[in-house]
Order: structure tokens, then C-alpha cells, then sequence
């Protein structure tokens, strides 16, 4: 249907011939915008027919992160979430009106944001309430959950970060790898089995990263509308990797090149746990918990398999599966350094919003994989192997997820 | 090994991202990053020209830190906190064709904001501008005309502590009742009991009308012509009163948020405000403090002295002390009374006093006494 031949004898109507760029053109571009400049200086000049406005200032002030750097000190970033500016007047910790600084003015414009200096002794592993008063008495709050000195940013911390991120993303990616020859030797029905094993754990997967996002995505400042950035990011990833997987590729690259897409939307998933367990290591919590990644070890092994998946019919070079590891494990170490030394909720929900765009796409690439060797042994792409397979998959990250959750 | 367990995949999104504790130094990833360039502000700043002295060799830093940050305005609650303490009404008097002192009084209710903590503002309703309102003070026996206008948003009253008729007692619905926006009362009674009594609006919702200021102290000072001796103490037409450094304290909690909770504890309304600016008191004159709890939400309020004690008369309806030699006592809303302390041959120095629910301390009902020679 690319070819539209216009039928015999039709003309094409006279305006679509013109150029759109002759002043007229442009002129009738511009209309309803000028319009519209006219519509609101109309009403910013009348109130808009509301009259003087005698409600009080809409107050919103979100907390995007406590950082308790050294001790007798706690740090807060704030940023002013309303429509209107807010004054931050007085401080409570623990109920007691404290001492504070600000790093610059006390009244913060929309979206200005400040960092809030406390010193105050807080007590190693309690936990400790905040509360900023602003000038009408509105009080917001904030809380250490655990108090512990916040990581510093140095060589050591990064290098125990990296070392964390490597045991949750870069070992079990790898020997899940690992399975690769094993699986190789299973038939047409068993790689069926796998690839719809495959989509099950991707799936999980990616419902699993929607809930995270959705949670992260509440505490983005309102204004930017988190929860709906979840899945409009996650469509044009999904939109974008689409579009650029769709150029034309040999049968033969093609299954090596899904496993890349694969390890690259684990790689994001990846990245989402690192950002979580580096956020949560800032609090002193997953340092005590070796069980914690014990069990996210456990849980991305599948990874492996999936990644494994899609290349079973190539014999791809040993740097391939280097290279798949890094790509898909290797994102957990940054995770983990982003959200152990700077966090933001805004980011975060972004990162694992394209993270589920990039897992849904590689969900239909290899249900595509999964129906041409179906359809090459002539039997339907749905059939109880492939069921059996999904279901499987679903079965597994649930169960490892267990392990995390308990 | 309790503490991990509890915790989920999806638990460290969640701490991770309720901004609990979280590492990092000033966001390199965040959309919005902090201003740059450290210019500590301390906030809020100190309003120029305020009446008061501020003691500076005690400060709010050596308090501590545990205290509010910055000053109030100089027309923070409707009078300047100092002067409150020993501002006291005596009316306009004039004398009956029966020979009884009347005094008159005029009080107008109108909605204020009032400044509860340096920068912590509040919609305040108040009897003359002020919260607390006016401490209005006769002698026993006396006739009292107080004309009350009603120049508020809201139908109030002024129910008066103290012995009158049924007519009079400024409650919704019962005698005069609500007096509505706009209307003019005048209550008239005589001045009975003596002692340390309080007024306040009784209009319904009665907790509302309370809390958003609308209360004040009513001291009826006892004739020594029918108590004796003792009562001339308490009399200021006699010499043995003079020696006396009398304040009024009215205890008084602000719930800034309407959930039913206070976020500002105080005497005078302002937290932390005679720390801040500590009540001079001379060593060897004795001190009475009338001292009456308004306190809206929490059952019970407290006074502590420290490194002292003193005598309590409860309501003040009594010339012999009540208790003697305490150095905490309580009240429950409304109820009242005298202390009665002396520093003589003390140490000059700062004497600290608040309420022994330390809560309160913490959100400003802390202060103190600096003992002059």
C-alpha cells in the first residue's frame, strides 16, 4: 500500500500543491496562536472573571531527598511543588522546633528548590521525623527512616557499590549464559519452550517495573506528573526500539540482535534494581541484609536464560556473550552508584519507564521468533508448549521474587 | 535480622524514594539541581526596630539549638509580648450614684493574623487585635459594664469566669447568646470572686472559637476591707503590694495545620519568645505570676521553675496558698491560678521555666527568667 496512485483523470486539490512557506501560509498558521496570546492576556487582565483572588497560597513543598552526611548533621533537598511560592519559616525534628540553614532564600519560586542544613544529633539507627513549618503554618514531612551516616562519595564506597551491583547484575546474567550450551541441545520444541519461558519472565518483568515506576512516580514533584510520564515514556521507548529494530536484518543476525535488545532492556531493569538497592544501601539497610542480594542474585539468573533465548539457532562468537553480560548486568553497578550517591525520583521513574518500553518490545520480538518456528513446523504459535513455557516463566520470577519479598 | 526481611523489591523503591535518607551529595542527576553557591542564609531575618532588648550574651545559640529560628515582628500578636506580661486594664472608672466603682470597658472582636513563631503565621480571631486579648483587672466588688462589638467574620461571646447572672454568661443560646457580626453587648456584672479568672468566646463550635484566640486574663484584685491583711498584698491602692513583680501568663498552643494537634506551644502565644528575650526580674523583690492554662486539644498543661519553688493558690480564690513549696504544678483547660516565688539571695542568672510535658518545651513553651540584683 505504499504506492498510492492517484486514479485516472483526478487532480489533487489546489491548496495542498501550494508551498506552505508563502506569507499567506503563514499567515493563516499563525492565526489561532495569535488568537490564543489574545484569549489569555484577555483573561490574566479581567481574573478571568474570578475576581481578586482571596483564597490562601496553595502550598506544596516535596522532599526529594534526606541525606544525613556527617553526624550531628541532617541534610534535606526540598523543592517548592505549587503554583505558588512558598516561605519555609521554622524546622521541627522530632517535634522540637531546631535550628536550621538554608542554602539561599527562605521563599522558593515554583519549582526552586533549596537544601536544608539541621544540625542535629541524630541517633545512629533510629529513626527521626521531620517537619518544615511554612509561613501560614502548613508543615510537610519528611523522616530517616534508619539513621546512618549517608555514604560518602570516594573511592572505597564506589568500589563496595560496584562490588554489589556486580553480585546482583553481572554474575547472574552470566551464568545464565552459561545454560546456553545445554539449551542449544534441546529440539524445536524445547527452544519453543525456553523463548516462551522467555516471555514470561519479561513479562513479569515488566508488570513488576510498572508497579516500581508507579510508586517512584508518586514522589516526583506533582507538577511533573510522574505517574503519567510511566507510560508515556515507556510507549515511545517502546515506539522508538520499534522504529529502529525495524530496519532489515539477515535471518542469521537477527536472533543475536534480539538477545542484544534483550540484555539492553534487562540492562535497564537492572539499572531500576541498582538505583533501588543503592538508595536502600544509603540507609545502612542492604548492608545488613546479605540475604537481600543473595536473593536478587537469585532472581536475575533467569535473565541469562531469556538473553540466551533468541540465539539458540546462531552460533554467535564468545565476545557476543561478553559483551550481552555487560549490557545486561553491567547497568546494576551504575544503578547502584546512582542511587547510593545521588538520588532522584525523577530520573528514576524515567529510567524504568524506558526500561518497560524496551522489555515490551523485546516481548514481541521474540514472540515473533517464537511464531516463525511454529510456523516453520507448521503447528499454531500458541500451543501448550509455548503456554506451558510462559507459564513457567511467570512461575519463576514470582517464586525468586518470594525470596526478596519474604 | 528482623529488619531486612520486612523488605521488599519494591520496599526499596518505596524508601528510596520517600526521600528517607538517601545518599548522595547535591544532585548532578537531578532535573533541579540546587542553587549553587552556599550562601547560608539564616532565616527568618530579625525585624529591625524592635522595641525589645535582645539579651546578647544569651542568645538563642546558647540556648541550644532545640529553639525556633529568627524574630517575630514588633506587632507579632497585637501588643508587644513584653509588655504584655504587665500590661493590666483597669477600665475607665467612674462612680455609681450608689457609691460602687464602675469601670467600662471596650472590646471589639475582629479576625487577625497573628505571628506564633518567627515567620509561622495565623488566622487569628482576637478580642482587641491581640492573643492573648486584653487582661482586664478591678477590685472586688466593683461594677462592670464591658462593651463588647462584634466586628468579626463569625458570631461570638465573651463568657466571663466569674459570678453573674444567668443573662450574662455569653454562652450560645442561653441568655444574651451569640452576639452576631455586626451587633454591640454590653455584659455587666460585679467584679466576684477575687482571684485569677479568664474570659474567652463561647460561641459554638466552642474548640474553634477557643483555639483562634479568643480568650484573655480577668484578675479581680480582693478588698482588704473584708479579707484582711493579707489581701492589701494584692491591691495596688496599697503600699504592701508594691514590692510585688506581677505578670500574666496565659498558656497557649496554636494547631497551624486544623488537624487537631498543635504545632506551637507557648506562654503569650509566641514560641520560645521569653528565651528569647528573657523577663527581667528583680532579685529581691518578690514575684506573682497569674497563670491561667487556655490550652486547646491536649487535656493538661504544666508549669515547672527551675532551681526554685514556690506557693499556689488555685484560681487565686484564696489568700492562704493551696499548695505550698512545689516546683511543678498542673492545670486542665480553664483552670487557674496564683504562684507566688522569691529569688531573694539568689545567684543573679537565667532561671528557666516551662511546662513538664517536654513536647510543649521542644514547640516553645520555654522561657526564662533573668535575676537581676
Amino acid at each position: 500500500m505504499s504506492d498510492v496512485t492517484l486514479p485516472e483523470g483526478a487532480t489533487v486539490t489546489p491548496d495542498s500543491r501550494k508551498s506552505i512557506w508563502t506569507p499567506r501560509s503563514i499567515a493563516l498558521g499563525l492565526l489561532p496562536l495569535v488568537l490564543l496570546a489574545g484569549v489569555l492576556a484577555l483573561i490574566v487582565a479581567t481574573d478571568g472573571g474570578f475576581g481578586e483572588r482571596t483564597a490562601p497560597p496553595i502550598e506544596e513543598l516535596s522532599v526529594q531527598r534526606v541525606t544525613l552526611p556527617e553526624p550531628n548533621v541532617i541534610e534535606l533537598n526540598v523543592i517548592n511543588d505549587g503554583p505558588d511560592p512558598i516561605t519555609i519559616s521554622q524546622v521541627l525534628v522530632d517535634d522540637a522546633y531546631w535550628q536550621f540553614e538554608l542554602d539561599g532564600g527562605r521563599t522558593l519560586g515554583r519549582l526552586e528548590s533549596t537544601t536544608i542544613t539541621i544540625p542535629y544529633p541524630w541517633v545512629q539507627d533510629e529513626a527521626h521525623a521531620i517537619a518544615i513549618v511554612s509561613e501560614t503554618g502548613v508543615v510537610f514531612d519528611a523522616e530517616v527512616a534508619v539513621a546512618t551516616e549517608s555514604p560518602r562519595t570516594d573511592t572505597g564506597t564506589a568500589a563496595r557499590f560496584a562490588l554489589i551491583g556486580f553480585y546482583v547484575g553481572v554474575i547472574p546474567v552470566a551464568l545464565g549464559l552459561l545454560w546456553y550450551p545445554f539449551l542449544r541441545r534441546l529440539g524445536g520444541g524445547g527452544m519453543r519452550f525456553i523463548l516462551a519461558l522467555t516471555v514470561g519472565l519479561l513479562v513479569f518483568l515488566s508488570i513488576d517495573m510498572f508497579l516500581e515506576a508507579q510508586e517512584v512516580a508518586l514522589t516526583v514533584p506533582h507538577s511533573l506528573e510522574g505517574p503519567l510520564l510511566v507510560p508515556a515514556v515507556a510507549l515511545l521507548a517502546f515506539l522508538l526500539l520499534m522504529t529502529v529494530s525495524s530496519r532489515a536484518v539477515t535471518a542469521a543476525r537477527r536472533g543475536l540482535s534480539i538477545a542484544y535488545q534483550i540484555a539492553l532492556g534487562i540492562g535497564l531493569h537492572n539499572l531500576g534494581e541498582g538505583l533501588a538497592i543503592g538508595a536502600a544501601f544509603a540507609l545502612g539497610e542492604v548492608a545488613l541484609g546479605v540475604f537481600l542480594v543473595i536473593g536478587f542474585t537469585l532472581h536475575n539468573v533467569t535473565e541469562g536464560v531469556g538473553i540466551a533465548a533468541p540465539m539458540l539457532a546462531d552460533r554467535p562468537a564468545l565476545s557476543h556473550f561478553v559483551w550481552l553480560t555487560l549490557l545486561a548486568g553491567g547497568p546494576a553497578i551504575l544503578g547502584v552508584w546512582i542511587g547510593g550517591f545521588i538520588y532522584s525520583p525523577l530520573w528514576t521513574t524515567i529510567f524504568l519507564a524506558i526500561g518497560i518500553g524496551a522489555i515490551a518490545q523485546v516481548v514481541v520480538e521474540v514472540g515473533r521468533l517464537l511464531a516463525r518456528s511454529a510456523e516453520r513446523q507448521d503447528i499454531p504459535s500458541l500451543n501448550w508448549t509455548t503456554l506451558g513455557g510462559v507459564t513457567a516463566g511467570i512461575a519463576i520470577m514470582y517464586a525468586t521474587a518470594l525470596i526478596v519479598a519474604s | 535480622m528482623a529488619g531486612w526481611t520486612r523488605f521488599s523489591r519494591r520496599d526499596l523503591l518505596r524508601v528510596g524514594a520517600t526521600g528517607a535518607a538517601l545518599a548522595g551529595s547535591a544532585g548532578a542527576l537531578s532535573l533541579l539541581a540546587p542553587d549553587a553557591g552556599r550562601a547560608s542564609t539564616a532565616a527568618p531575618e530579625p525585624h529591625p526596630g524592635h522595641p525589645r532588648a535582645t539579651n546578647h550574651e544569651h542568645d538563642g545559640e546558647s540556648h541550644g539549638l532545640s529553639m525556633t529560628i529568627g524574630e517575630v515582628g514588633a506587632d507579632a500578636i497585637g501588643i508587644d509580648p513584653t509588655a504584655y506580661l504587665t500590661t493590666f486594664d483597669y477600665g475607665t472608672v467612674s462612680t455609681l450614684p450608689n457609691g460602687q466603682t464602675l469601670r467600662e470597658y471596650d472590646i471589639i472582636a475582629f479576625d487577625r493574623e497573628i505571628e506564633i513563631a518567627p515567620g509561622v503565621f495565623f488566622p487569628a480571631w482576637t478580642y482587641n487585635g491581640q492573643v492573648p486579648g486584653p487582661t482586664i483587672r478591678c477590685n472586688e466588688g466593683d461594677r462592670l459594664r464591658l462593651h463588647f462589638t462584634n466586628a468579626g467574620t463569625h458570631p461570638h461571646t465573651i463568657h466571663y469566669h466569674g459570678i453573674h447572672s444567668a443573662f450574662m454568661d455569653g454562652v450560645t443560646g442561653i441568655g444574651r447568646g451569640q452576639i452576631e457580626v455586626g451587633e454591640i453587648f454590653t455584659y455587666e456584672f460585679d467584679a466576684a470572686p477575687y482571684g485569677c479568672h479568664l474570659y474567652h468566646c463561647h460561641s459554638q463550635p466552642l474548640k474553634r472559637h477557643i483555639h483562634k484566640g479568643l480568650y484573655g486574663a480577668f484578675i479581680i484584685n480582693p478588698d482588704p476591707a473584708k479579707h484582711g491583711a493579707l489581701a492589701r498584698e494584692r491591691h495596688p491602692d496599697h503600699m504592701e503590694s508594691e514590692k510585688w513583680q506581677e505578670f500574666v501568663m496565659m498558656m497557649n498552643a496554636f494547631d497551624t495545620t486544623f488537624d487537631g494537634e498543635n504545632e506551637v506551644y507557648a506562654i503569650n502565644s509566641i514560641a520560645f519568645e521569653y528565651m528569647r528575650h528573657p523577663i527581667r526580674v528583680e532579685r529581691d523583690r518578690p514575684v506573682r505570676i497569674y497563670l491561667i492554662n487556655v490550652t486547646e486539644f491536649d487535656p493538661i498543661n504544666s508549669f515547672h521553675l527551675h532551681a526554685n519553688f514556690f506557693n499556689y493558690y488555685d484560681h487565686g480564690t484564696t489568700l492562704e496558698p493551696t499548695l505550698r513549696t512545689v516546683d511543678t504544678i498542673m492545670q486542665c483547660q480553664a483552670q487557674r491560678g496564683i504562684l507566688e516565688m522569691s529569688f531573694a539571695g539568689f545567684e543573679p542568672g537565667q532561671y528557666m521555666f516551662h511546662a513538664h510535658q517536654t513536647e510543649f518545651v521542644e514547640l516553645g513553651w520555654m522561657s526564662v527568667f533573668e535575676v537581676v540584683e
